[in-house]
């Protein structure tokens, strides 16, 4: 069943890929979609990070002194000033290590 | 004028400082479907036929929650639906390909190599052979990309649970995210995505993953009116 999902998300996939480039017509996207479109980033990855840090692994919302909370803060100031996805994902991390093995 | 291979390597040394995040991206996705308990098998094929990062992890912790398959195929949907974009811009280069070539180029488009071969693109319109160029950025991630998830997955099966390696994916999602931190509409539509998942994530299916982008695309199109 999961095997079948990814083959079907594969080829949607590749449905968003070709068919800008193999229509004839691409302006049938207008100039309004585009731009809303330009916000699919903003607008998805939340869902996935809020979620991620603010709930735990039974479903319930996680207390303020949590590790996760501090791990990602540190993590959005040093991508903030970083602009460096490495850094931002590491000193998340590591942050997130140091709470967890030394408070 | 330049011959196909040199332009090829133009796309390669265009995207080559990609791969500092591309191969720790890749690694992390390997790693957690692993953890997670997936079939390594089917977490490195995802990198073949999916072959979009943000989506596999999604779509792995989608199943892995408890989602429905469909939920978790139409988040991938909504998450990728960006390549309608990319490819809308770069048709205007690739009008002259032949349909095969078109069908064969689509399947290398992905984040960083759009970005770096738009850039080449619009510099040398008028040069023969430029979707070169664009194979270039294209192979050189699709190759990182796969050896990053083959590593990640044996990487995976060594590191050990307490270190909590979960946490890496809202990380990962962060460092996507922090370019647009600068830019005010799109720190509302973070924020409006972001506090829907927590108001609807006891939505039936996970289906909060799909209303909340719903609801911040919405935001989206009325700062766009505000901006005007």
């Amino acid at each position: 069943m999961t095997w079948l999902s990814v083959i079907v998300a594969g080829i949607l996939t590749y449905i968003t890929r070709m068919t800008m480039i193999t229509l004839v017509d691409r302006r049938v996207l207008g100039a309004k979609l585009r731009q809303v479109l330009g916000y699919v980033p903003s607008a998805v990855f939340p869902a996935i990070i809020f979620p991620a840090i603010f709930f735990n692994d039974y479903g319930n919302l996680i207390e303020l002194t949590d590790p996760k909370i501090y791990g990602a803060l540190f993590a959005i100031v040093v991508g903030y000033l970083s602009r460096n996805i490495i850094a931002t994902i590491f000193s998340g991390l590591i942050s997130y290590w140091l709470i967890i093995f030394l408070i | 004028m330049l011959s196909k291979s040199e332009i090829f390597k133009k796309g390669f040394l265009a995207v080559a400082p990609h791969m500092l995040s591309v191969i720790p991206f890749g690694i992390i996705c390997g790693a957690i479907g692993v953890e997670m308990g997936f079939n390594p098998y089917l977490v490195y094929a995802m990198s073949i036929i999916i072959f979009g990062g943000a989506s596999q992890i999604v779509f792995l912790q989608l199943i892995s929650a408890g989602a429905s398959s469909f939920i978790a195929v139409a988040s991938v949907g909504i998450i990728n639906s960006r390549h309608l974009l990319y490819g809308a811009v770069l048709s205007e280069y690739l009008e002259k390909l032949t349909l095969l070539k078109k069908l064969i180029i689509s399947y290398f488009i992905v984040d960083q190599g759009f970005a770096e071969s738009n850039k080449y693109f619009k510099k040398n319109k008028d040069q023969k052979n430029i979707h070169y160029h664009l194979l270039g950025t294209g192979i050189t991630l699709w190759i990182c990309w796969q050896i990053s998830t083959i590593l990640g997955i044996i990487l995976g099966s060594f590191i050990p649970d307490e270190l909590g390696l979960k946490f890496a994916v809202p990380l990962t999602f962060i460092a996507i995210l922090v370019s647009e931190l600068r830019k005010v509409d799109h720190v509302i539509v973070i924020l409006v995505s972001g506090i829907s998942s927590l108001l609807f994530f006891e939505a039936p299916l996970k289906s909060y993953i799909i209303i909340s982008p719903i609801i911040a695309l919405f935001a989206a199109s009325l700062v766009l009116r505000f901006k005007k």
